[in-house]
């Protein structure tokens, strides 16, 4: 059994305050998860605000380094990434998914800028790539999340609506062929009937092209819908975890229990 | 029926821009109507873009350019006379905002001055309304804050000390301290986590029953509704779609869009696939002809492209804008 992503008892401690008033903030505790090469799945962690789950993406991400443990990516430690190369080539296979999809993209700057950037980056081992390659593989990158270039070309961030917006933001990550998707929040800015679509397509990525994806959301409902396995977290600890419906439905932990409990029912009588 | 609190009738309020010669009008409100009883919790929802946050700019009166309003009227009943909100002055409008209407919005971060404590933020508000000696006032403040079970002490604090919740709290208990007849909340709890925001929502319906104000409450949560909210109403681009009692919404929804956005809501302990509807939100500057919604319509018909269906009455207290439930005209 090969692994994709093995996070290893990681911990994060963030240090605040000067020389004379030091305080230690422990954000993630000994977090332990792994996602399996054969098995493409959706990952929930899911938890109030200050949990440590945005903490954990960036970890994952490459961001922050553990305090604690180790995160090993395709059996090589995610920390240990120093070279310029190296960092362009993990860059290339786990990709980030934000939450305001507004804030994501310059408002001065055309959206499909960052399309033909990214491809262009990434295709830049094998020699100079052409233009007519770098539109084709934009190209491809938004068929997959149901838009075309024609679409894109040319537009502003404002004449396109937020879930346009979200649905490019999906594509430019998926350009480099990524193994792994994290999506910080990604649907908590846009309204419901986006919010399904969005999620849709998480679970047609995963399906059609075998993606993995942590799929970060304070969100309970979508979770259930989407996800395969679960992780909750408080207080930067995972405090239960297994698959997602079966946690969902017959949570354990009092705090999961809480939070199922907090989650507004759409439900009369 | 008790005579309503807020009469809006035939509400049109366009942005209207003038670039390079060109005229603009960006049609956000488009002839609603509506009333709210005393006491009674009124939902607006609809996506993002739909003109929700426009209709309750131009319902408690804080209209700026580009912001116009080209028709209608907005009329508040408060202690037994009526107030057209567009025929006051500034100085009469100041003062009845506050003391009879009040606001909750969303940032609780923008509401409260970020470099002043929040003692400030309530004597800038709610001083001047109140009437008050300053010992007597901050006397009535504590006693607000203790109902709310807040601790006086977020007083004498700074907003970023305060944790989301708290200052989401804070800010409901500032627009709450003068006892308004009506409150108007913009999505108060979209910034929240779940059990947060389960805790804000229990506070505001509590605080709603003790006041006995009535509530125009927007968000694009339907779930948020099904909570809250007495009566809802649905806005799709700039109009009124559909308005009912919340479980008759919930339950036996007759506009297309409104059985969308019913049926889309994820629940837990259910994994039958969820639909997302087609196409993309219309645009306000130039929205499709007759009826806004039909190019993403599963029941479109050839008259929902040309003429504009009126909302009427399909049950008492059920009125909705759908040629397919009230019939083509002849």
């Amino acid at each position: 059994m090969s692994l994709i992503l093995d996070v290893d008892h990681v911990g994060k401690t963030f240090v605040q305050g000067g020389l004379l008033s030091r305080r230690q903030v422990e954000a993630v505790r000994d977090v332990s998860f792994s996602l399996d090469a054969e098995r493409p799945e959706i990952l929930s962690v899911v938890g109030e605000s200050g949990s440590g789950k945005s903490t954990l993406a960036a970890m994952v991400l490459g961001r922050l380094v553990p305090t604690r443990g180790r995160i090993l990516f395709e059996g090589g430690d995610v920390a240990a990434i120093r070279s310029r190369a190296g960092r362009r080539a993990f860059m290339a296979r786990v990709q980030p998914v934000l939450q305001n999809p507004f804030e994501a993209f310059n408002p001065l700057k055309r959206v499909d800028r960052y399309l033909f950037a990214t491809a262009a980056n990434f295709m830049a081992g094998d020699g100079r790539p052409t233009r007519a390659a770098i539109e084709e593989r934009v190209d491809r990158a938004l068929v997959e999340v149901g838009l075309t270039l024609a679409e894109v070309r040319g537009r502003f961030p404002h004449e396109l609506s937020g879930g346009q917006l979200q649905r490019t933001a999906i594509a430019r990550a998926l350009i480099p062929d990524p193994r792994l998707l994290v999506a910080d929040e990604p649907v908590s800015m846009v309204d419901a009937s986006l919010r399904m679509a969005i999620v849709n397509l998480f679970g047609a990525l995963r399906d059609r092209l075998g993606l993995s994806i942590i799929y970060i959301t304070h969100d309970l409902a979508t979770a259930y819908y989407i996800s395969d396995r679960i992780l909750i977290m408080r207080k930067g600890e995972v405090v239960e975890r297994g698959p997602a419906r079966a946690v969902l439905d017959n949570p354990q932990h009092p705090y999961s229990i809480a939070l199922k409990q907090a989650v507004l029912t759409p439900d009369f009588g | 029926m008790a005579e309503p609190v807020l009469i809006v009738d035939r509400l049109k309020a366009y942005y209207r821009t003038h670039a390079f010669g060109l005229d603009r009008d960006i049609r956000a409100v488009d002839d609603i109507s509506l009333t709210v009883a005393p006491g009674e919790v009124y939902g607006i929802a609809g996506e993002s873009s739909s003109g929700k946050t426009t209709l309750i700019k131009t319902i408690v009166g804080a209209i700026r350019p580009p912001l116009a309003v080209v028709g209608g009227s907005v009329r508040f009943r408060f202690g037994g006379e009526i107030r057209d909100i567009y025929a006051l002055t500034p100085v009469q409008l100041q003062a009845i905002r506050w003391r009879h209407l009040s606001c909750i919005l969303q940032g609780s971060m923008n509401v409260l001055n970020p470099v002043r404590r929040i003692r400030h933020s309530f004597q800038d508000f709610a001083f001047p309304h109140m009437g008050l000696k300053p010992a007597a006032f901050w006397e009535a403040v504590r006693a607000h804050l203790a109902r709310l079970d807040l601790d006086p002490a977020v007083l004498d604090s700074y907003p970023h000390q305060l944790s989301g919740g708290m200052r989401q709290r804070t800010t409901i208990a500032l627009a709450t301290v003068c006892t308004p007849e009506f409150i108007v909340a913009d999505e108060p709890t979209t910034a929240l986590d779940v059990i947060v925001q389960r805790d804000v929502l229990t506070m505001l319906r509590d605080i709603q029953r003790r006041l006995g104000s009535s509530f125009l409450f927007v968000t694009h949560d339907m779930s948020v509704h099904a909570t809250v909210s007495d009566r809802v109403g649905i806005v799709y681009a700039g109009r009124l779609v559909e308005e009912a009692e919340t479980p008759t919404l919930f339950r036996g929804a007759l506009h297309p869009y409104t059985q969308h956005l019913v049926a889309s809501l994820p629940r837990i302990g259910d994994t039958t696939r969820r639909a997302s509807l087609p196409g993309r939100p219309p645009s306000l500057a130039d929205p499709p002809s007759g009826c806004r919604f039909h190019p993403r319509c599963p029941l479109a018909m050839e008259v929902c492209r040309e003429t504009v269906p009126a909302l009427v009455e399909a049950a008492p207290r059920h009125r909705v804008a759908c040629f397919a439930v009230s019939g083509a005209p002849s």
